[in-house]
């Protein structure tokens, strides 16, 4: 059942992908390619603000992220702004929340959109989608099912969400809302996505668990531990590969899977791939198409041994 | 999930004798365990006032101490001292002394959010670790931590250029820590890259340094946010009573 329609979309890639998260950056254009859905990139973006900003100051953030929706929508006129990345998709919503709900941001991002010379956004004039919600409205899961071409039978896929596609609740207000909606404490798009093209998803308790992305290199050890944990929770579920849906988690995973093995001795085998790739990789594009020797979890064998090419 | 709640008697205020016999009756060890008298006399009565003038301690005075903040805490299941109901607690009744005894441990905040997702009172308890955090390092009881130093340097690309470029973020933040780039781990992620593309992957890192990525006619909205910035600093010198000579950005500069 598709409800929404967002065949045509402004397209907000952000940092990561244009450079650690390459390869989701490839794979969803890929997959929208091959869907027949239209990216149209934001033009001239800038930075969300990520956790970063946030920590400096939270309405620069809100300013940030509202420039980018400013442009989707004035400049552009779309009615819904696109973004991969959990980082980017949480900050749009935390700014549109924000606008809607408090007087200060409103007034910060006035007056910062006035100087740097741009019309100011306000709240309602666009939404903010993430890459699942994109594919799920729009395409749904029996219309995936129709075009896979090679389904992903017999893979065995842990979903892992991670912490900003679901927290705080209060800025995902279409979430929680019954029957067809997503939900933040078990969240399930990807694994309808996934299920729809054939994967065996396990059941995986650690699927919002934080992967210690914020402190990846400032606290590394935390971040090790915590990204064993979600390694190994995986494993322990029978899971050969984690599916994501978010560049710092992928990154974080991958970073540190290597670091647990170096640090502390914890080998593990699951492989890391963007939840896109997998999707591409069923829908009958190549593995060089959705850039999985791009990603550093090897899985280039694994997804071989399965009839991947 | 149980709640791994602060012990208030601490151990060193636990006393005992291993031999004492009062009118006639032994009472060594245990039986003679008594609890040291502790006063307080050092509150700091604006503590709050000062956590809730820093971005993200604006809603502390919410809190009723339910404990779901802790209870929900990513954190406190790998250190039970890390403790967020706590510190709003100290904060609240401004036991400064109490909450400095956590002070190099606060800003391990993840950011992960489960605690401003169960809070019933939308204290944002995410928040008041950041601004506590910050207080700690502005008030010069902590040095600037690791993840004070990530966020500046992140922010100020931000600032400059409109976007950031991942590995320059790397390679400055591992300079500021005093890390070396060589760690082994590191080696080895750069081999997994180098797996299957080394022209991409070289040509990529190549074009990162020489063009750094960034927003087109981004001055106007640098200026703009600069001035913001500076106008904010000023107004946090002013509540945390900070004199000129703090720095309040980097402390490296």
């Amino acid at each position: 059942m598709t409800n929404k329609n967002y065949e045509t979309v402004a397209y907000y890639p952000g940092c990561a992908l244009e450079g650690s998260g390459q390869p989701y950056n490839r794979s969803t254009k890929e997959v929208g390619k091959a869907l027949g859905l239209k990216l149209e990139e934001v033009k001239n973006w800038n930075c969300c603000g990520a956790m970063e900003v946030k920590n400096i100051d939270p309405e620069i953030q809100t300013y940030l992220s509202s420039r980018v929706m400013s442009i989707a929508a004035h400049e552009m006129g779309h009615k819904a702004v696109m973004a991969p990345c959990n980082g980017c998709y949480h900050n749009l919503k935390k700014a549109e929340y924000d606008l809607s709900h408090k007087e200060n941001s409103r007034a910060v991002t006035k007056r910062l959109s006035e100087k740097a010379g741009h019309q100011t956004y306000e709240a309602g004039q666009i939404e903010t989608i993430h890459a699942l919600d994109w594919i799920k409205d729009t395409i749904g899961e029996d219309g995936l099912k129709a075009r896979v071409k090679n389904n992903l039978k017999g893979l065995k896929v842990a979903n892992y969400y991670g912490c900003m596609y679901t927290r705080p609740r209060n800025i995902f207000p279409e979430k929680d809302q019954g029957p067809g909606s997503e939900s933040t404490s078990n969240p399930h798009f990807m694994d309808d996505l996934l299920a729809a093209s054939g994967a065996d998803n396990v059941d995986f308790a650690l699927k919002t668990a934080c992967c210690g992305g914020a402190h990846t290199l400032s606290d590394s050890d935390t971040s090790t531990r915590l990204v064993s944990n979600i390694l190994q929770a995986a494993e322990e579920a029978g899971a050969e590969v984690i599916a994501t849906e978010c560049p710092t988690c992928h990154s974080g995973l991958e970073m540190h899977q290597i670091r647990a093995e170096k640090k502390f001795g914890t080998k593990s085998n699951v492989k890391i791939v963007y939840f896109t790739q997998l999707i591409g990789l069923a829908l009958g594009l190549s593995g060089r198409k959705v850039g999985i020797h791009e990603n550093i979890s090897n899985s280039t064998t694994l997804l071989r041994s399965k009839g991947f090419k | 999930m149980a709640i791994h709640e602060k012990h208030l008697i601490r151990p060193e205020n636990l006393a005992t004798h291993d031999n004492l016999v009062i009118d006639g009756v032994d009472v060594s060890g245990d039986w003679s365990t008594f609890i040291r008298t502790r006063a307080v006399s050092d509150y700091n009565e604006d503590l709050q006032v000062e956590i809730a003038a820093l971005p993200g301690g604006e809603y502390i005075h919410r809190c009723w101490q339910c404990g779901s903040c802790t209870n929900a805490c990513t954190v406190n299941e790998l250190n039970p001292d890390f403790n967020p109901r706590y510190w709003i607690y100290l904060i609240r009744m401004g036991y400064e002394s109490e909450l400095l005894r956590d002070k190099d441990i606060i800003w391990q905040c993840v950011s992960c959010n489960k605690c401003t997702s169960a809070c019933p009172r939308d204290v944002v308890p995410e928040g008041v670790m950041k601004a506590t955090a910050h207080w700690l390092e502005l008030k010069g009881h902590t040095a600037t931590s690791p993840s004070t130093d990530f966020d500046e340097i992140f922010a100020s690309q931000v600032f400059h250029k409109g976007k950031i470029e991942d590995g320059s973020i790397l390679t400055g933040f591992m300079k500021r820590s005093g890390q070396p780039l060589i760690q082994d781990w590191l080696i080895e992620m750069i081999k997994g890259m180098l797996r299957d593309l080394p022209i991409r992957f070289l040509f990529n890192m190549g074009w990162a340094t020489l063009f750094h990525p960034k927003t087109k006619n981004w001055g106007k909205a640098r200026a703009a946010i600069e001035e913001y910035v500076a106008e904010r600093d000023e107004a946090h010198r002013i509540a945390l009573k900070l004199d000129k000579s703090v720095d309040l950005h980097g402390h490296h500069n």
